[in-house]
């Protein structure tokens, strides 16, 4: 069942074509990886599916409704939820505050959502962090800050945009096992990565991009071998 | 038991035992102050502090809360002014109601000025809201209907009225009618902070962007705080204008009133309930007395006093003077 439906999405800037006529599926409960180099429109294509870039054209079905054009806010209310490549924690309230407003957009009690804000900050083992501030963590707890926050929103679907970016190595493997976590307990997952093991590991699916289009989409396995993504993008990395 | 069911048990809020005393005692204090028969000048000094409390409590919802830097809030301090005062001399309206009108007024102006001001963020905000202000007193002293450039004057009751909310042989009723409007306020504040809203102002104050991600309507927020500020401010401006009974636009659109609600802030912690009060307490008094000490030729004097404190908290501790305070007093829960 196709939890998300993208056709013919994009947008310009000036003359620049971010992200031109991108279309694809996504089954409910799969992990979609994004991959591309450096400019190839991953993060903007985040932003035209989550409202908070306005696409030119096209269309985004989500769960049978049309979310095109909607604002962030809406989108994120209908169960689509967001990371972001650079971080934004609320830096002067402690984690455990900074998910409770993720808790927040479903819940009116203070109690609830407490409780669950708690039991996402356990999920992200984070426990005994819970009354640090945001600005006191460190980069890879940012992250799961930001995925803990996402979470407690409910999200049918989420995006996230370079989990594993600007952390260092030793952590990486804890965040890869939280999204295959994640997946576990039924949320659909969109990741923008650009580490190709982890590519390989988690997606069911890989959408590769190159210049704002689409250069390819399919299993891991077709992707590794498809000769436009190996010159777009693998390529140039055995070259480097 | 599991570390996530002890986390659970927590308390919501650390709200320290000693700290509500504290707070009742103060409230006692207040209320039995007249009663110490403290002599004219100290009574007005502390309705002086309750006034600019509230002031700088409405310009903290706005300022510290939701994180828009508003220039003209004394607006609103004058329209509040104006609409008890117009209902009683024009119709002979109590106040009481005047109050009520005009916290309504203000809270119609907020929606309608907001909604195409918030749009602008930053410093446009901060200008926009700078020159509504200024229209303000400009509209107020043409408009004849509310007596333009004089103002209209509270026609005296013979002796005291609470109808007319007139007191000449004491200062005492003003002093209870601004006690309660500044406990009623606090108190709405200090839930406000610990609400949901409280905790949605705040997150788009640090990060609109990050709020909308969560499902957070950033304008309608920025509106409603913008909404809350100006009704508090709106009741400041009819007080004031009973206590002085005499309102002119000169005089309640003052541009001083937008500042120092900015400047008492500031100085003792935007974004904390207990901010403005600290601010108060320090500034309002050290003003006053400067005024006194350097005579009536010191006009300015008691901005030169805010703008030297303010200088130094800003270089010596930013966040406001109550953040030298210990965290559990802050209502904020405790850290590690």
């Amino acid at each position: 069942m196709s939890i998300l439906k993208v056709e013919n999405l994009s947008k310009s800037f000036g003359g620049i074509h971010a992200n031109q006529d991108i279309s694809f599926e996504v089954q409910a409960g799969e992990i979609l990886g994004v991959i591309g180099p450096n400019g190839a429109g991953k993060s903007t294509l985040f932003d035209l599916i989550t409202g908070f870039t306005k696409p030119d054209k096209g269309s985004v079905i989500f769960q049978d409704q049309n979310i095109f054009g909607l604002r962030p806010d809406k989108i994120s209310n209908l169960g689509v939820g967001r990371t972001f490549q650079k971080l934004k924690p609320f830096a002067d309230q402690t984690l455990l505050e900074n998910v409770m407003i993720g808790a927040f957009s479903k819940e009116n009690n203070q109690k609830v959502a407490r409780d669950k804000a708690l039991e996402i900050i356990e999920f992200v083992q984070l426990l005994e962090k819970r009354h640090h501030y945001a600005k006191e963590l460190s980069t890879g707890q940012r992250k799961r800050l930001e995925l803990a926050r996402a979470l407690a929103t409910d999200p049918k679907l989420l995006l996230m945009d370079e989990v594993t970016g600007g952390v260092d190595q030793k952590t990486i493997p804890g965040l890869v096992e939280l999204v295959k976590k994640l997946r576990d307990r039924g949320v659909t997952v969109i990741t923008i990565e650009h580490n190709i093991n982890i590519i390989m590991d988690i997606s069911n699916h890989v959408l590769a991009l190159d210049q704002g289009k689409k250069i390819a989409f399919g299993q891991p396995k077709e992707i590794q071998n498809n000769q436009k993504v190996i010159d777009a993008y693998l390529g140039t990395v055995d070259a480097a | 038991m599991s570390d996530l069911n002890l986390a659970k048990q927590e308390p919501v809020f650390n709200t320290n035992k000693s700290m509500v005393y504290v707070l009742f005692g103060f409230l006692g204090f207040l209320i039995l102050f007249p009663v110490l028969s403290p002599g004219q000048f100290l009574l007005h000094l502390m309705i002086m502090i309750f006034m600019h409390a509230v002031i700088s409590q409405s310009w903290n919802i706005i300022g510290g809360f939701s994180g828009q830097i508003s220039l003209g809030h004394g607006a609103f301090f004058g329209i509040g002014a104006y609409a008890s005062s117009f209902f009683y001399v024009e119709f002979g309206l109590t106040p009481w109601i005047g109050i009520i009108i005009g916290i309504l007024i203000c809270a119609v102006i907020a929606i309608l000025v907001g909604i195409p001001m918030l749009r602008l963020s930053g410093h446009y905000f901060a200008i926009a809201t700078l020159l509504v202000g200024i229209s303000f007193q400009i509209i107020f002293q043409r408009w004849d209907l509310v007596g333009a450039a004089s103002g209209l004057w509270i026609p005296l009751t013979s002796e005291d009225s609470y109808y007319a909310m007139q007191f000449h042989s004491s200062k005492t009723p003003y002093y209870y009618l601004f006690l309660i409007f500044f406990v009623i306020i606090f108190f709405i504040t200090w839930l406000i902070s610990r609400s949901k809203l409280g905790y949605r102002l705040r997150a788009v104050r640090d990060d609109a962007q990050a709020a909308q991600s969560l499902g957070i309507d950033v304008a309608k927020h920025k509106i409603i705080a913008f909404a809350i500020s100006a009704m508090m401010m709106a009741p400041m401006g009819s007080l004031f204008a009973q206590y002085i009974l005499i309102v002119d636009p000169d005089r309640m659109f003052n541009f001083e009133i937008s500042i120092i609600a900015l400047l008492i802030s500031v100085l003792g912690g935007i974004g904390y309930v207990w901010g403005p009060l600290v601010g108060t307490i320090i500034l309002i008094p050290l003003a006053e007395y400067a005024r006194i000490f350097f005579g009536g030729t010191g006009g300015a004097v008691d901005l030169m006093v805010y703008g030297i404190v303010l200088m130094i908290i800003c270089v010596f501790k930013p966040s406001g003077i109550i953040s030298l305070l210990p965290n559990h007093i802050l209502h904020r829960e405790k850290k590690r």
